[in-house]
């Protein structure tokens, strides 16, 4: 038998390739009427960083790794042969609130490798929620990954006690499910996603009713794995984008696939490099804040990729020189939101601060941390960018050099 | 000059009394030297005495009261200063604070943010130990912040941890929760702190092996959790050594030839067999066809909804309904007419006096059609090929549930019956025949009622659905 200390050691490390990390979204709450401990206040907090550069905000582990299933990208897959443990209830419900005590945490997020049957596996995770709510009277965070082929009855006992509740798509294609997850069912994945939503805008609706209506997960997020198969990146904002539309999810995450110890044979040899999940996070950032269709993110890619070298707005904007140059002064919201180097924020003070002065690129420049980026594409009071929009060199000139982003 | 000594740094009255006092004299802001304390008062020089407008009624909007709370509790000397000169902006322009590019405004929006950063992180990073104590047991935390944040930051871990005794010591102040009250008091030194808790072995081993090797990027860890915070967090130790290692780990990991499955996998295999894929043959039953149309590509509207929503109700209905196509909640729910229109078309049956659970609903496409806009998924109608293809899935229910009538709701699903295009108003109340002659009501779809504008033609055409459905319910009853 391992000891607690081990079992962390594997059960951390085989929970580490999920990206979700977020603790925000909850509904407010705190212990001072109920004297225990917890609490939730809208942002969740980041802890700390491992040098991968990841926050860490929850007790992210699997309640065990051993698995039925053989998806050949995941480390747990029943053909890996990595150490194998398993958590008791207990064990988890106190490393929970152990780490809770000492601020090293947010709460919990909890997954596991699927052992005996869907329902069992899904009934412990559950068990490990409702102690820590019921018997703990814990209000922190708590994230449960669902397992799709569960009973419904489990997901709504989830639903009664997680802030979030996640089921991973892991492959953008389901062709590619099929082949590297042939046990996951693509149609029973989308189905649970839809039977969450419902219950998430039922409980809201029945919570504008009354105060008491019962209580279910805030929110549902989901993960695809990017570079296991030969998907390119629009057809994963597609994917990502009809996920959002028909899910609300509150989040979608993109994994790089990464090597894993004991791989499988049938995944790619190379790695995709990082930053292609990086211009994916920065496309899917446009597609939710800043107004970007697909197909318009589409025109700054070239063979179904998003441009390494440049992020994806600039990317678009100078394949639509016409658009350009803007008056700052002048331009409507919308058209603000387009200029590389400008971000939601920054055009919302300008847009306040106009109101009061003609601004000038000195005003601007305070105002937006990339204003090297964005003065080929402005007009202030005192900048004309000329015929500077034109130029054949304008990537090499406003291409950020040596990316902040290692 | 003159000089302004403040009893504390965070003394937000006394700077609002002293920088009410000023304005009322009309001292502008260059007349007017800040310290806190005994702080040295440099030399104070003597300008000309600028002339002096008093200000009689010094004027504040809510934004600068909070900004001021905010900002005074930064380390800057000069944030009194800069907070007098944006009071002062603010008598002659008091919209001032939207004019964020403004050097003032947009100094003190630093100062703030800076702030809001400072108590984040202290939410953050506060590391408590666990002390025994005869009384039980007590949470201690050294913590050393940026600015003067901690009476700012306190609250929280009261609302978080308002079951545990806790204290957070700190250089400039200290907090203490007893389970009841928060009080504060002077700073004092490192060594009051614990050095050491018995879970700290436990979290180490976690920071650790939730780190990815293959994905370094100290960049990004040292911009959120920056140097000066490690000397505090017990983990930071492990840092160094896990960067160092972090290359040759993951070339590991790529090098490593794939092994062979283990015994275990093997046997779980055999147990486990991967699901067959939905055989092809002729359903020969309702559950069947039902199950094979899961998987139905025969049309290409499969791909970005949720569910194939096949028909519900008993095989043995002698009446048998069809809409158009599942919409958004049907979709999700796997059911149809279960969504608003569904909702409309249920209070219309019990008012007609027709029992749903005898009746089989089911519509012409099988697939929700719809076009993503912003957040919303709205309903596009199915074309004629949509139609075609999923007539299969029609005819086979029909073949299997033989109802004595069948009723169109709508213009899609009489197309889908009858194979041509069909106008509602000529044809809807009365019985006509499907190309196979069995019977045939057609009335409009209960989603039409829904997109009615004015009360009065929703109330008319609400009664005429009525009318419809008690019609064809009757009718059934003759057979
Ligand atoms: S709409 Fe009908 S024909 Fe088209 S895929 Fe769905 S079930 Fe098949």
């Amino acid at each position: 038998m391992e000891t607690v200390l081990e079992k962390l050691a594997i059960l951390a490390d085989a929970a580490k390739y999920d990206a979700s990390c977020a603790s925000s979204g909850a509904e407010k709450r705190n212990s001072m009427a109920s004297k225990a401990i917890g609490s939730t206040e809208g942002m969740g907090i980041c802890h700390a960083y491992a040098p991968d550069g990841r926050c860490i905000s929850l007790l992210k582990i699997l309640l065990t790794n051993y698995c039925q299933f053989d998806c050949h990208y995941c480390v747990n897959r029943v053909s890996s042969n990595v150490r194998r443990a398993r958590f008791s209830v207990k064990e988890v419900v106190d490393l929970t609130l152990g780490f809770y005590q000492r601020n090293y945490i947010e709460g919990l997020f909890l997954s596991s490798g699927i052992i005996r049957s869907p329902d069992y596996t899904m009934e412990q995770l559950v068990r490990v929620a409702e102690s820590l709510r019921r018997e703990h009277k814990f209000a922190g965070y708590i994230h449960l990954k669902t397992i799709p082929d569960a009973d419904p009855l489990l997901l709504a006992r989830a639903g009664a006690v997680a802030d979030r509740l996640s089921i991973n798509v892991e492959l953008p294609r389901e062709e590619s499910l099929a082949r590297l997850a042939p046990q996951k069912n693509p149609e029973r994945i989308r189905r649970a996603m839809g039977g969450i939503r419902l219950k998430i805008e039922e409980a809201k609706e029945a919570r504008k009713e009354s105060r008491h209506a019962p209580r279910f997960s805030t929110g549902q997020s989901t993960q695809m794995i990017i570079g296991a198969d030969s998907t390119d990146d629009l057809a994963i904002l597609g994917s990502a984008a009809n996920l959002y539309g028909n899910y609300k999810l509150s989040r979608v995450y993109y994994s790089a696939f990464s090597p894993i110890p004991d791989a499988s044979a049938v995944l790619p040899l190379m790695r995709p490099p990082l930053m292609r999940e990086h211009r994916l996070y920065q496309a899917d950032w446009l597609m939710r804040f800043y107004g970007f269709a697909v197909e318009e993110i589409a025109t700054g890619a070239v063979g179904g990729m998003l441009d390494l070298g440049v992020d994806p707005k600039l990317a678009w904007a100078l394949q639509h020189r016409e658009c350009f140059p803007v008056d700052v002064n002048r331009a409507a919201r919308e058209v603000l939101l387009r200029v590389p180097g400008f971000g939601t924020k920054s055009v919302k003070q300008m847009l306040s601060s106009r109101r009061w002065r003609s601004l000038r690129l000195e005003d601007v420049s305070r105002l937006c941390r990339g204003i090297k980026t964005a003065m080929p594409f402005i007009v202030t009071a005192d900048w004309q960018p000329g015929a500077a929009i034109d130029r054949l060199d304008l990537r090499e000139k406003v291409a950020p050099q040596g990316e902040l982003f290692a | 000059m003159r000089l302004i000594r403040l009893p504390h740094e965070t003394d937000v009255a006394g700077w609002r009394d002293a920088a009410r006092a000023a304005l009322l004299v009309g001292e502008p802001p260059e007349a007017l030297y800040w310290v806190v304390g005994d702080g040295a008062a440099g030399d104070l020089f003597e300008g000309d005495e600028a002339a002096r407008t008093p200000i009689v009624a010094p004027k504040v909007p809510r934004a600068f009261i909070t900004l001021t709370e905010t900002v005074i509790l930064h380390r800057d000397p000069g944030r009194f200063a800069l907070l007098y000169r944006l009071l002062w902006g603010l008598q002659a322009q008091p919209q001032l604070l939207e004019d964020a590019s403004h050097p003032d405004v947009h100094e003190a929006e630093q100062r703030a943010k800076a702030i809001r950063r400072d108590i984040h992180k202290m939410h953050a990073f506060v590391r408590f130990r666990e002390v025994e104590e005869p009384e039980g047991a007590i949470f201690i935390a050294w913590f050393e912040p940026d600015n003067f944040i901690v009476e700012a930051a306190a609250p929280f871990f009261m609302r978080r941890f308002t079951g545990m005794r806790w204290s957070i010591l700190t250089p400039d102040r200290c907090a203490f929760w007893d389970g009841n009250s928060l009080r504060f008091g002077e700073g004092v030194s490192r060594d009051q702190a614990p050095t050491e808790d018995r879970l700290e072995a436990l979290w180490r081993i976690y920071y650790a092996n939730i780190f990815n090797p293959a994905r370094l990027k100290v960049a990004a860890m040292t911009r959120e959790m920056p140097r000066r915070y490690w000397k505090n967090l017990p983990e930071a130790e492990l840092i160094g050594p896990l960067i160092e290692a972090a290359g040759e780990r993951a070339q590991a990991m790529v090098a490593a030839a794939p092994t062979a499955p283990s015994a275990h996998a093997a046997a779980e295999a055999r147990r486990r067999p991967v699901a067959p894929i939905v055989d092809a043959d002729p359903p020969q039953t309702l559950a069947e066809a039902k199950a094979q149309a899961v998987g139905c590509r025969r049309c290409p509207l499969w791909e970005p909804a949720t569910q194939t929503v096949f028909g519900e109700g008993p095989a043995s209905a002698r009446l048998m309904m069809v809409g158009e196509q599942p919409g958004d909640r049907e979709d999700l729910a796997g059911a149809p007419f279960v969504g608003p229109a569904g909702k409309m078309l249920d209070r219309a049956l019990a008012e007609a006096g027709v029992p749903r659970t005898e009746v089989y609903l089911t519509n012409a496409v099988k697939h929700f059609k719809f076009e993503p806009r912003g957040k919303f998924r709205l309903h596009k109608t199915p074309d004629t090929g949509e139609i075609a293809a999923c007539r299969f899935w029609l005819e086979t229910e029909l073949a299997f549930v033989k109802p004595q009538l069948t009723v169109a709701l709508g213009a899609s699903a009489a197309q889908a019956l009858l194979g041509r295009k069909v106008t509602i108003g000529r044809e809807r109340g009365r019985v006509t025949a499907l190309p196979n002659g069995e019977a045939l009501w057609v009335t409009v779809h209960p989603s039409y009622l829904l997109r009615l504008p004015d009360e009065e033609a929703k109330a008319r055409e609400y009664a005429r659905f009525v009318e419809d459905l008690r019609g064809a319910w009757a009718w059934r009853a003759t057979k």
